[in-house]
């Protein structure tokens, strides 16, 4: 059983580039690492004896909506600039420690490195991460939109500043 | 005309893909499932999800954290108890508050009533899957009793909005205790009953032993949570393993699949583990309702909940399996974002590796004992 300090400096002491720091998010504190990496950390953190991640719990995308806000005529907003984060809850069923990572990438080009070598489950809650957010996984076997339909362009429903579209195939949107 | 002799050299074959659902009596909902078959054997299935799809967590974003509670019965309508306490704890333990006694009893009482409700239907629409009507008839008498019970305390029998953020909306009624006395002394035999009728009996076995076998390593890689990770051996309850609630204080033990009648983790093991874990349901209420104390219930209800900001993921043990919420608070009084691991939707992601190299009339057999709830999947 470690705590997350001690896996920080495990990681630190390996992979001093891309880990970025230590985030207190009460209750939780989490693991900034960066997007490119995330992979390879993940292989680490699952391949490790002493730390052995075998279980994905949770994989979920966010807005963080700390862009400019810039409010358009008819009411609505858009965020420009900003950032989309990727949060990873993992824990381990033989050593029974958790952990929290967290990726952070920029709005206008949001592309992170797919875990599902690492997690199989991690395949859905990426797709789902796509679908709602609209985060890019790079090496994802098979990228589509998983509860929306898969021909809806209108843009990810999770953004903030997302707007219903008008018309989907013809049909009048909002009722 | 020239006759060619068909033979297995020159006989023309080629991969032909089947659709089954989106409205399929066996697919527990709209799912639709695009099946490859080689004769009649699956190359590969693939689940196709989203008609339900209401984007619940949409409609989170724009509401305080006690309205939500009414919107997260409407995810897994089948144990919609379960998924307010998993919604309760993971407010509280955002707030970090204490809730009193008798509440936290209640919510035991309730979760496991459900956990039998919910495991009678999954158990008797199982058998109505493979082709046994009577036992759903039987398995349904006695679910109706548990919703008597959930109606008598907070007048619906389905979508209960009762367990709020820091305790439940009110009291049980006074004759609650005597009458789920009553309850667990009539549903003991049936569990023999229900045993007698479908468990052991031969076609049934027959369709179910050595079908759709789930190794250990498979299952923990894909997440998959619940009975069906306990059927392929790993002794994993969050009831036990991350405790919540006061489960700690109760004596009940944690069945794992043994390969009764085939191999470990074969469909056979993944339905009668529902059937033990109904048993060990019962024990944790007879002592739960022998030991409920008096109290207030409404005590500790927060006038106003607004965190401060931080994030939690808070999971609980759900009948189907590890129900999980990840709230992110920016200090509003509505959440920045709410994810929630649905065990349905994780669980159903093996369904293609589960079925490779079986026959097409077991595609029922399979996703009838990884026991789904589409409202769950879709959210």
């Amino acid at each position: 059983m470690k705590t997350t300090e001690e896996i920080f400096e495990v990681l630190k002491n390996r992979y001093s580039e891309d880990i970025i720091g230590i985030t207190n998010m009460p209750p939780e504190k989490i693991i900034d690492v960066k997007p490119d990496a995330i992979f390879k950390v993940s292989a680490f953190l699952i391949n490790d004896p002493d730390l052995d991640f075998d279980n994905l719990m949770i994989l979920s995308g966010l807005d963080d909506a700390n862009g400019t806000k810039t409010n358009q005529p008819d009411g609505s907003f858009e965020f420009v600039g900003g950032t989309l984060s990727v949060v990873y809850h993992i824990e381990s069923t033989k050593h029974r420690h958790k952990l929290v990572l967290r990726v952070s990438v920029p709005k206008e080009n949001p592309v992170t490195e797919s875990v599902v070598k690492v997690w199989a489950c991690a395949d859905w809650h990426e797709r789902e991460a796509y679908d709602m957010v609209g985060v890019i996984f790079n090496n994802h076997p098979n990228l589509i939109r998983i509860l929306m339909p898969y021909d809806w362009d209108a843009g990810y429903p999770l953004r903030k500043d997302y707007k219903n579209p008008e018309f989907y195939q013809g049909m009048k949107v909002p009722y | 005309m020239i006759e060619m002799e068909t033979t297995s050299t020159n006989l023309r074959t080629q991969e032909m893909v089947l659709n089954m659902g989106p409205q399929h009596p066996s697919t527990h909902g709209v799912l639709r499932l695009e099946i490859e078959l080689d004769g009649e054997l699956i190359v590969d299935v693939r689940p196709h999800v989203g008609y339900l799809h209401r984007c619940f967590e949409k409609h989170c974003e724009a509401m305080t954290y006690p309205q939500i509670v009414p919107y997260v019965d409407r995810m897994d309508y089948l144990a919609a108890m379960y998924s307010e306490i998993g919604y309760a704890v993971a407010v509280e333990r955002l707030l970090g508050i204490e809730v009193p006694e008798r509440v936290e009893y209640i919510r035991i009482i309730m979760g496991e009533l459900q956990r039998i409700a919910s495991h009678l239907v999954a158990v008797g629409t199982y058998g109505l899957d493979i082709g046994a009507f009577t036992p759903f008839l039987y398995c349904f008498r006695d679910r109706e009793k548990i919703l008597t019970l959930f109606e008598m305390t907070c007048g619906a029998r389905l979508l209960y909005n009762y367990i709020w953020p820091g305790g439940v909306s009110h009291d049980l009624p006074p004759d609650f205790i005597r009458m789920t006395k009553e309850f667990l002394t009539e549903f003991k035999p049936t569990i023999v009953e229900l045993n007698n009728l479908l468990s052991y009996n031969k076609i049934f076995i027959e369709r179910t032993a050595n079908v759709g076998i789930l190794p250990l390593e498979t299952a923990i890689n894909y997440g998959v949570t619940g009975p069906n990770l306990r059927a392929s051996g790993l002794k994993w309850d969050l009831r036990r393993d991350d405790p919540y609630s006061i489960y700690d204080r109760f004596d009940f033990e944690i069945p794992v699949g043994k390969g009764w009648h085939g191999t470990v983790g074969d469909c056979w093991d993944r339905y009668y583990l529902r059937m033990i874990e109904m048993e060990q349901s019962v024990r944790i209420l007879e002592q739960a309702i022998e030991q409920i104390p008096e109290g207030d219930v409404t005590s500790a209800i927060p006038k106003r909940i607004k965190p401060v900001e931080g994030q939690i993921y808070t999971r609980v043990e759900n009948p189907r399996g590890e129900l999980g919420y990840f709230i992110v608070s920016k200090g509003g009084l509505q959440p920045h974002r709410v994810k929630v691991r649905a065990p349905s939707f994780v669980n159903l992601e093996i369904l293609g590796e589960l079925c490779k190299g079986h026959l097409v009339a077991d595609v029922v057999a399979i996703l009838g004992s990884i026991d789904i709830v589409l409202g769950e999947v879709d959210r």
